[in-house]
């Protein structure tokens, strides 16, 4: 990228490659997206045509909010997603912190124990799971898959978030020390800001697979009032007739609020007030 | 009053020891510059100062008290860096008065203070401007004024230079002396510059791996450098050190005589030839390899039409010549 003057056959060459992946990567959220809104025989006749008045239904949509609690899944899902992200993020940041910040010993030690569930699926220990979950009578309770997802977040988070955070000026810090201000004000005032696109990033990370978990909710809280949004969704799924325009609807609807953390999400990567701070 | 004392203090950082036994004592009012090579320990020694590290042995004491054991905040220092170190989320104003509002000083002293240091390094028309909106050298004084306002027994200045250009390196290091002179204040500077040493101290600390060389006012580590590193350190273009081109030394003694202190002299002692001449106007210096295989550096006031490959003959006056033992140690000057 650095020298050579690119011409336009490769500028072309490389925008047709990343708008065929593009394509290629959103055509089954189109396709879900055009079926929600057509009647049952439409999505079987011609799958991918778009919905015209003849085509056109709200039957899914409609199916959706009278069968099953929809909005007590959406809320759910909500909840869990967005507490679990905020303990990540958190307990994250400090683990994080103290790694990249103080030398203690067993420091290395302590990092790669954390790092190590990066590497080992949380789903193995799932029986294990359901055992200390049922001990502690937190089956069918949000709580059971909130501290299921922070366990599962909490070792990539750590360790992306501890590499930011060896990078964040020591003099900064050290200044902070100075004038007085406390470990937990440097941590939060100071090197929280600096760090936040990383913060950001784990945030996506993590967001996307705990809102669209099939495994947990349905193991550890399948009873009615807890719900979560893909779980509710697989009412409509039968063993022998599947309500498609249901499904479709559901899943249509489940995009929004996951699309909208993103957005909130990736603004943070852009924006920035850590030029300037140092040098 | 002493504003800073030093016994015995070391520090190890697992096996390496960093510093060691440094005994040193900073009067108030007194200027002291540390200078030494890159990891010589200068910079530790200042943060162990500032309580950014422990010192693994002996103690610090400032102004009377002893402070191993006493948190950065409470020590009555103030400390400049390298790299600035503004908090970036806050306006330079903020900046500044954050150190005083920790310690919970009223609105009405913080912003007194504020506008005090603010007026003497010519800030006022960015106080309300964050750190990102000012030029490097805005950003020094932000980072001088900070240290200012807290009113601090000692100041602490680390490579505060080394990351501003050449013209406002100087311009900054007249307003740092300037400031000095103002609030007549106890200062540590470290710097690896010894240009910054010797036109600011009155006092200045040579060391070299963790280990204090020699101390002294600038004049006197020029005129009586206690040994060949400090010789060598200090003065720019640094001393020639010579074993073989002179005759009449005794085996392993080096000669060492700085570059304003040769001449030519179709008599002189040492002959060679010049392999490289740098111009500068009002100075010229000259590469000269001598006859028997050694690179010198002859400093002339002045302009001078000497070219490469010129063959020269040089003296010096004994009084002007330095002697080091093998070890580098100062040897008594010898009759010649």
């Amino acid at each position: 990228m650095s020298s050579t003057r690119r011409t336009s056959g490769t500028t072309i060459a490389a925008h047709a490659i990343l708008i065929t992946y593009t394509l290629i990567a959103l055509f089954p959220v189109f396709v879900i997206l055009i079926n929600s809104f057509k009647s049952r025989k439409a999505i079987f006749r011609e799958p991918l045509a778009l919905p015209n008045a003849e085509t056109f239904s709200m039957i899914g949509y409609e199916t959706v909010f009278n069968q099953g609690d929809f909005f007590q899944y959406f809320q759910n899902s909500m909840i869990v997603t967005v507490v679990s992200l905020t303990l990540i993020l958190l307990f994250g940041a400090m683990a994080a912190f103290a790694l990249a910040e103080y030398r203690f010993k067993g420091n290395t030690l302590m990092g790669l124990y954390l790092a190590l569930g990066i590497m080992i699926p949380i789903r193995i220990g799932t029986v294990a799971i359901l055992e200390m979950m049922v001990s502690t009578g937190l089956v069918n309770t949000l709580t059971a898959l909130i501290l299921v997802y922070t366990a599962q977040g909490l070792p990539l988070a750590v360790f992306i978030l501890s590499e930011f955070m060896k990078g964040v000026s020591d003099d900064l810090k050290n200044a902070g020390r100075i004038d007085g201000l406390s470990e937990y004000k440097i941590f939060f005032r100071l090197v929280l800001p600096l760090v936040r696109p990383a913060m950001a990033t784990v945030a996506v990370f993590n967001m996307i697979p705990i809102w669209n978990d099939l495994w947990f909710p349905l193991i550890l809280a399948p009873a009615e009032e807890v719900k979560t949004l893909t779980l509710g969704s697989q009412v409509f799924i039968g063993q022998f007739v599947t309500d498609w325009n249901a499904v479709l609807s559901a899943l249509s609807m489940a995009i929004l609020p996951v699309m909208i953390l993103y957005v909130i999400f990736s603004r943070q990567l852009i924006r920035g007030i850590t030029s300037g701070a140092v040098k | 009053m002493t504003a800073l004392k030093l016994e015995n203090v070391n520090k190890s950082f697992g096996s390496v020891h960093v510093l060691k036994d440094i005994n040193l004592t900073v009067e108030d009012g007194e200027f002291v510059v540390f200078v030494g090579p890159s990891g010589c320990g200068k910079s530790t020694l200042l943060r162990v100062i500032a309580g950014l590290e422990d010192a693994t042995s002996g103690t610090v004491a400032i102004g009377g008290d002893v402070v191993n054991a006493v948190p950065p905040a409470k020590r009555g220092i103030a400390m400049v860096f390298q790299s600035y170190a503004l908090y970036p989320h806050l306006s330079v104003k903020d900046n500044m008065g954050l150190g005083l509002k920790q310690e919970g000083k009223s609105n009405a002293v913080v912003d007194e203070r504020v506008s005090k240091a603010s007026a003497m390094l010519d800030l006022d028309n960015y106080l309300t401007r964050r750190p990102a909106e000012l030029s490097g050298g805005q950003r020094q004084r932000v980072a001088i004024g900070r240290a200012i306002v807290r009113d601090p027994k000692l100041f602490l200045f680390d490579e505060p230079l080394s990351n501003l250009d050449a013209a406002l390196r100087m311009n900054t290091r007249v307003e740092i002396a300037a400031l000095h002179r103002t609030l007549s204040a106890s200062m540590i500077y470290v710097t690896h510059d010894q240009i910054e040493a010797m036109t600011l101290a009155d006092k200045i600390v040579v060391l070299r791996d963790g280990r204090v060389e020699q101390v002294g006012s600038p004049m006197e580590l020029y005129n009586n450098p206690a040994n060949q590193f400090v010789a060598g350190f200090l003065g720019s273009p640094s001393m020639n050190f010579l074993s073989q081109s002179v005759t009449g030394l005794e085996n392993g003694t080096t000669l060492g005589i700085r570059p304003e202190h040769l001449r030519f002299d179709a008599n002189g002692q040492i002959s060679g030839q010049v392999t490289h001449v740098e111009r500068l106007g009002g100075d010229t210096n000259l590469l000269v390899k001598t006859d028997a295989d050694e690179v010198l550096t002859v400093r002339l006031f002045g302009q001078d039409p000497t070219e490469v490959g010129d063959d020269v003959r040089l003296s010096y006056e004994n009084a002007n010549a330095f002697f080091f033992d093998q070890n580098g140690q100062r040897a008594l000057p010898r009759a010649a």
